[in-house]
């Protein structure tokens, strides 16, 4: 009953319009990384720049991706850690 | 000096010439002076929607190519004094024309007319290229379905990529019923996912197949819905502050009480 009240005010989540809309969100965030690879690249560097003040890591072994399972984009990186920074934050506060 | 105004889509079939052919006669109908431009080498149609199709005599290529003079290849509309059309060439390819040859184009074009509406073909390959490379601003045609919309947005970041910022949004075919009752993307949705300014909505409206069979444009039919929202659309290009038409005002009993209780 309750399903089918919703459905009579198009509030159901999953009217078809709501799946639409999901499935758009999915696939843009994967076209629009598509149309500048640069993208990933630019992101990996700045990743870089912030992670190094906290600690040494394997630059050439970073790998950035976009993961989407069930419904959801992740971004994910694997950041091989070579080493820990002594008193990271103060460094970087005074650097 | 007028202004070129770039009607895009990336899909096909989702309005783009019925929309310059609305918006152009449009504007012809409130005083201003308009060429459409079809750049849809090899799959000409911009002529039969403006009922012209019987007068054309050169197309854009014979002018690119200087088989003739620009004069010469414009038709004359003749309901409207301002009216005219440049045709697509039937028989030669998208590569017939150069992205420099369409920028010249257009600046001659813009010294005589104030706007010059340029019909875009489909895709994102040349014919896209050399549609959008004299114009000024871009307008987006979507209709409220997945791959419509996932197109436009491809458009969309193609052209801001090449310098055309800012393009606006037209929604066509929109059915108010359909969206009233969860089964299509109301143009709210459809704006939050394109993050890109709205230009206007046109309903599904079963007098844009009449009068494209009669070639009358239907900004011209005062009894069409899809007429009054080209006839809105044609003031907005010229900076006027237009609002929206309401679209859900004649949708039944049922619908008109779900918006009383407050279910949207
Ligand atoms: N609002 C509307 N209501 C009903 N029919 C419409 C509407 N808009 C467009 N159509 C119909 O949809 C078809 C495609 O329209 P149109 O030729 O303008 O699309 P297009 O984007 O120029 O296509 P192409 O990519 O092939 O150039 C036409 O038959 C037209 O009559
Ligand atoms: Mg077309």
């Amino acid at each position: 009953m309750l399903d089918f009240l919703l459905r009579v005010f198009g509030k159901d989540a999953s009217s078809s319009k709501n799946v639409a809309k999901d499935r758009l969100r999915l696939v843009l965030v994967h076209d629009r990384a598509d149309v500048s690879p640069q993208l990933l690249e630019d992101l990996k560097e700045d990743l870089i720049k912030v992670i190094t003040n906290y600690m040494d890591i394997d630059e050439r072994a970073l790998e950035v991706n976009f993961d989407n399972s069930d419904n959801t984009v992740a971004l994910v990186a694997n950041i091989p850690v070579i080493k820990m920074k002594r008193n990271a934050k103060r460094e970087e506060k005074i650097g | 000096m007028g202004e070129v105004i770039v009607i895009t889509s990336g899909k096909g079939g989702v309005g783009k010439t019925t929309t310059s052919a609305n918006i152009g006669t449009g504007l012809a109908a409130m005083g201003y002076k308009v060429v459409l431009v079809d750049t849809d080498i090899g799959l000409r149609n911009l002529d039969v929607v403006l009922g012209l199709e019987n007068r054309i005599v050169y197309d854009i290529v014979d002018v690119t190519h200087g088989h003739c003079r620009l004069k010469q290849a414009l038709i004359k509309d003749k309901r409207f004094e301002g009216l005219h059309l440049l045709p697509a060439a039937q028989t030669k390819d998208k590569t017939a024309v150069s992205p420099d040859q369409m920028r010249e184009l257009c600046t001659e074009l813009k010294k005589d007319f104030d706007y010059v509406i340029i019909d875009c073909p489909a895709g994102i390959e040349q014919g896209f290229k050399n549609a959008i490379a004299g114009a000024d601003r871009a307008l987006v045609v979507t209709t409220p379905e997945v791959s419509a919309v996932r197109d436009a947005d491809r458009i969309i970041g193609l052209l801001e990529a090449a310098e055309l910022r800012s393009p606006k949004l037209i929604v066509n075919r929109l059915r108010p019923r359909m969206v009233k009752s969860g089964d299509m993307m109301s143009i709210d949705d459809i704006i939050e996912i394109l993050a890109i300014d709205l230009l206007g909505v046109i309903p599904e409206d079963e007098m844009i197949v009449i009068t494209t069979n009669k070639g009358e444009p239907a900004v011209l039919d005062n009894k069409s819905r899809a007429g009054q929202a080209y006839r809105n659309m044609a003031r907005r290009i010229t900076g006027e502050d237009v609002p929206l038409m309401d679209l859900y005002a004649d949708l039944g009993l049922v619908n008109r009480l779900k918006k009383f209780i407050g279910f949207k």
